[in-house]
């Protein structure tokens, strides 16, 4: 099958814009009310759209698993938004922010999608503003702007280091007018388990009520998917304890295929782990990079505390390696170099962290000011750890935090089923092999905001649907399916806890599949994963009944397709003998000017790596979308 | 590092309609590193390998942000560190030997549904009443068309940051919603974009606070104590006074 983007041709710039008006059908507002569309998560993907749409006039059910769809996990993002505004007037630009988006995706990306992810930012904020998010401002009452990784302007927009928060309650507060308007009915504490299809079509899903364990069927003409990465295939990651690819990778199993799922992102400052309780990590914002200065001691094993050793005896690894980015280099190299540091036996009194250190901020700007620019940010790694940033520097170490790999979709962020959208951190679309700071807010309220509200219409305008209720037999079919899978869970009766599957998977996933990757590891890890995912079909233990609230049901179901997606990530990064963004090959390294940095191989991997399934433990098909650049032409991704 | 030996009492509760009892369960070496919810992982995970159910509670980020944890934790919602979430409270905040009570958030109109997790859905409900502009998407004019002077913005912002955990409900002894109601008010309130709607907002999201069951507010302060991030009762008198000022102006 030939995977085909649909993005129009010819001038990048006035692409969306063209496509909007030539290609994409209306639906008049008296047909609106006519359509039912599905929306799966409430995070700013899921809420945004559900809101725009609703406010159009559709039908919308929106579902989520908590038990308000103001927690979503995109609550959690602290640092900001980006958006090409140029209010600093340092030179930014619409186009400048599609290069660099592009660029620090380390071209991997489709231009054309991060071209009107670009173009829209500027409404974004002007949207957010309107509903009344109370960004940062100047004394002049003008809006505030600071610097994020991988740019050399200042385009983030933020509030405190609560920006997820601010812009997720301004989706939510635009969501719950249309609840209360009856444009839109939420469904709180309900997972979605499978999609069901029509003649190839998405049609509607099922989904298991959490408080009861009832299963229900609803049909739609249109299944928008919200519903995040799959970060939590790894157990420990700054990820929500309840995000998980379930919906996702049901839909896969489907016929939907799974792009890139070999690009993970790894946060370079996160709490480094203090235990093996330890059940999720926490992030500290990439902001503090502004100010931050990462460092280890340049003597293997200096167990001095940090403020004792002398400035000539540490070692700015970041600053001296990259002078023109310094400690504001993207994520992917920010942790790479953090693991070298490590592996070289630097790491901060010999374990798995290296220092983050605000004194000279301190001195420079006082600690009133450096309070109040990331005050709670200090409160929260204080209460964490029990030390405080102001007097001794933070100790830190990389994460797995965003996953740029997702469902394949489209120029009209359309998966290869028809009726099946996927927007936000669920599809694969806009930050190539690794996502710049302060960019997935920008893409999750860009695809929910401006661009389904759009694409869904010119599906629905354009495609003759029959009328389809849950009576069909694809319905009844998909909730058996739903129904045995519960029933297998609970019925294996073994003797280790689901968590005991998620720690192992994670570990082995970190370990062969994390910040290093190798043919060897890979292959290994393959072997080990259909071993465990064969003894978690022996030996799980599920608690409880089907029918009633039950959380280590739940959790087993996630577990089981983690355990599958997991087998996916390791044939894919198997597949990519290159380094890029967040994939890095140990076999392809520069030898040449940038020895020991990433080496890419636009030659033979310039392309989308899209899997069809083809049973579980089956090698899956590769579909290649080749990517062409236009604008961006691939160079080598220098931050020196 | 060192290690807690630990007596807890945990509420157990099938459902809203069925009575509840305490439950007692031994901890034994918890580490003082071990987040709060990260001991009650561990006491879940026991209680699965010996086949019983695990003890059920609403929690998900795990970085105070989400506002799912709850949890009444000896006599205090979120336990006894000032602006702490239950999932950062650390177990370095206990002593050896202690016993701690465990018990969900107590309020008529948030009704248990299963042993620590409460049905917040009135929150929602006010929420939905009038907690926001209604500027549709494509609507807005250009963000920094008008300008807000700072210290509003930054007013707004700390009432903006109300997480709707519903600590402020559970640590009053009318049950009453009025910080977590007058944040939102408040935040919109002190905002330009905020003003057009600004009278019908406050009194349909009080009446709807009225009509979920929560109680009057008579300033007694507890909620600003309990509040993990630290919302003040000054917005609970701006709110008063945003009410009085709609009653008489409002042509409903």
């Amino acid at each position: 099958m030939a995977l085909k983007s649909n993005a129009p041709d010819g001038d990048i710039q006035t692409a969306w814009t063209r496509h909007k008006f030539h290609n994409l059908k209306l639906v008049n507002p008296a047909n609106r009310r006519k359509f039912k569309i599905i929306i799966v998560g409430s995070g700013l993907a899921g809420s945004s759209a559900a809101a725009s749409l609703g406010e159009m006039g559709y039908n919308v059910d929106c579902f989520c698993v908590q038990d308000s769809p103001r927690r979503a996990h995109s609550i959690a993002a602290q640092g900001g938004i980006n958006s090409s505004k140029n209010y600093p007037n340092d030179g930014d630009s619409v186009y400048r922010l599609f290069y660099d988006t592009v660029k620090g995706g380390d071209y991997r990306s489709r231009e054309r999608n991060v071209y009107r992810l670009a173009e829209v930012s500027a409404n974004i904020i002007d949207q957010c503003v309107a509903q009344g998010v109370p960004f940062a401002r100047e004394y002049s009452g003008y809006l505030a702007n600071r610097s994020f990784g991988g740019a050399q302007v200042s385009r983030t927009f933020y509030a405190k280091g609560q920006t997820g928060q601010q812009l997720l309650l301004g989706a939510y507060s635009a969501l719950s007018r249309q609840i209360k308007a009856g444009t839109v009915t939420m469904h709180t504490r309900s997972e979605m388990l499978d999609l069901v299809k029509v003649d190839g079509t998405a049609r509607g899903i099922i989904t298991r009520d959490l408080k009861t364990g009832k299963v229900s069927r609803h049909a739609g003409d249109a299944v928008l998917l919200c519903t995040g990465g799959y970060g939590n295939v790894f157990y420990l990651s700054t990820n929500a304890m309840n995000s998980n690819a379930t919906a996702a990778w049901r839909c896969h199993k489907k016929g939907a295929f799974f792009a890139n799922p070999c690009y993970t992102q790894i946060h370079p400052t996160c709490i480094p782990v203090s235990g093996d309780h330890q059940s999720k990590l926490t992030l500290m914002s990439e902001s503090l990079r502004n100010d931050g200065r990462v460092w280890v001691p340049k003597k293997k094993g200096d167990n001095r505390k940090a403020r004792e050793i002398p400035e000539n005896e540490r070692f700015y690894y970041l600053e001296e390696k990259y002078p023109a980015f310094g400690n504001l280099v993207p994520r992917d190299v920010a942790s790479r170099n953090a693991k070298n540091a490590y592996d070289d036996g630097l790491g901060v009194n010999g374990k798995e962290q290296v220092y983050l250190d605000f004194a000279d901020a301190i001195k420079r700007e006082g600690e009133d000011a450096i309070r109040a620019k990331y005050g709670n940010l200090f409160d929260m790694y204080q209460r964490i750890t029990g030390e405080s940033p102001y007097e001794m520097p933070m100790r830190i170490y990389p994460a797995v935090h965003y996953t740029m790999g997702g469902l394949w979709v489209d120029y009209n962020l359309q998966s290869t089923i028809p009726g099946l959208f996927v927007l936000g951190e669920a599809n694969f679309s806009d930050h190539g092999a690794n996502r710049l700071g302060a960019s997935a807010l920008m893409q999750g309220l860009a695809d929910g905001y401006f661009v389904a509200p759009y694409t869904v219409s010119g599906y629905l305008g354009s495609t003759t649907l029959d009328k389809v209720t849950t009576d069909h037999p694809a319905f009844q079919e998909a909730e058996k399916d739903v129904d045995d899978k519960n029933t297998k869970l609970l019925s294996v009766n073994g003797k280790k806890s689901v968590d005991d599957f998620h720690r192992k998977l994670g570990k082995l996933m970190w370990n062969h599949c994390g910040m290093a990757r190798n043919e060897e590891g890979l292959k290994k890890l393959i072997t080990e994963l259909a071993a465990l995912r064969e003894d978690f079909w022996k030996n799980v233990a599920v608690v409880g009944a089907k029918e009633d609230l039950n959380v280590t049901l739940e959790k087993a179901g996630r577990v089981a397709d983690f355990i599958e997606l997991g087998e996916l990530m390791a044939r894919d990064a198997l597949n990519r003998k290159e380094s890029c963004g967040g994939h890095f090959r140990e076999e392809s390294v520069d030898t040449g000017e940038f020895a020991g940095e990433a080496m890419r191989n636009d030659e033979d991997f310039a392309y989308v790596s899209a899997w069809e399934f083809q049973g579980v433990g089956n090698d899956q098909t590769l579909h290649k979308e080749e990517l062409e650049f236009e604008h961006c032409k691939p160079t080598k991704r220098s931050y020196k | 590092m060192s290690t807690l030996n630990l007596t807890l009492k945990i509420w157990r509760q099938r459902s809203a309609k069925e009575k509840g009892s305490l439950e007692t369960h031994k901890m034994d070496n918890v580490s003082t590193d071990m987040s709060f919810l990260e001991m009650l992982d561990i006491l879940n995970d026991k209680l699965e390998r010996e086949g019983k159910e695990p003890v059920i509670f609403d929690h998900d980020c795990r970085e105070g942000i989400c506002g799912m944890c709850s949890l009444f934790i000896n006599g205090k919602p979120h336990g006894p560190e000032r602006a702490t979430t239950t999932c950062q409270l650390h177990m370095r905040s206990f002593k050896d030997g202690e016993t701690i009570t465990i018990e969900p958030w107590r309020s008529s109109a948030f009704p248990v549904v299963r042993d620590l997790m409460v049905d917040r859905s009135a929150f929602d409900r006010i929420i939905q009443a009038g907690g926001y502009t209604s500027a549709k998407t494509g609507s807005a004019p250009e963000a920094n068309i008008i300008p807000v002077p700072k210290e509003n913005a930054d007013l707004a912002m700390d009432a903006a940051t109300c997480i709707g955990c519903g600590a402020c409900v559970a640590s009053c002894k009318n049950a009453s919603a009025s910080l977590f109601t007058s944040a939102k008010v408040s935040h919109l309130a002190l905002l330009p974009q905020g003003q057009v709607e600004r009278t019908e907002r406050a009194i349909n999201m009080v009446n709807q606070m009225d009509e979920e069951g929560f109680g009057h507010c008579t300033n007694e302060g507890e909620c600003e104590a309990a509040c993990p991030k630290e919302i003040t009762v000054e917005n609970i008198a701006r709110m008063n006074r945003e009410f009085i000022k709609a009653s008489a102006v409002s042509r409903g």
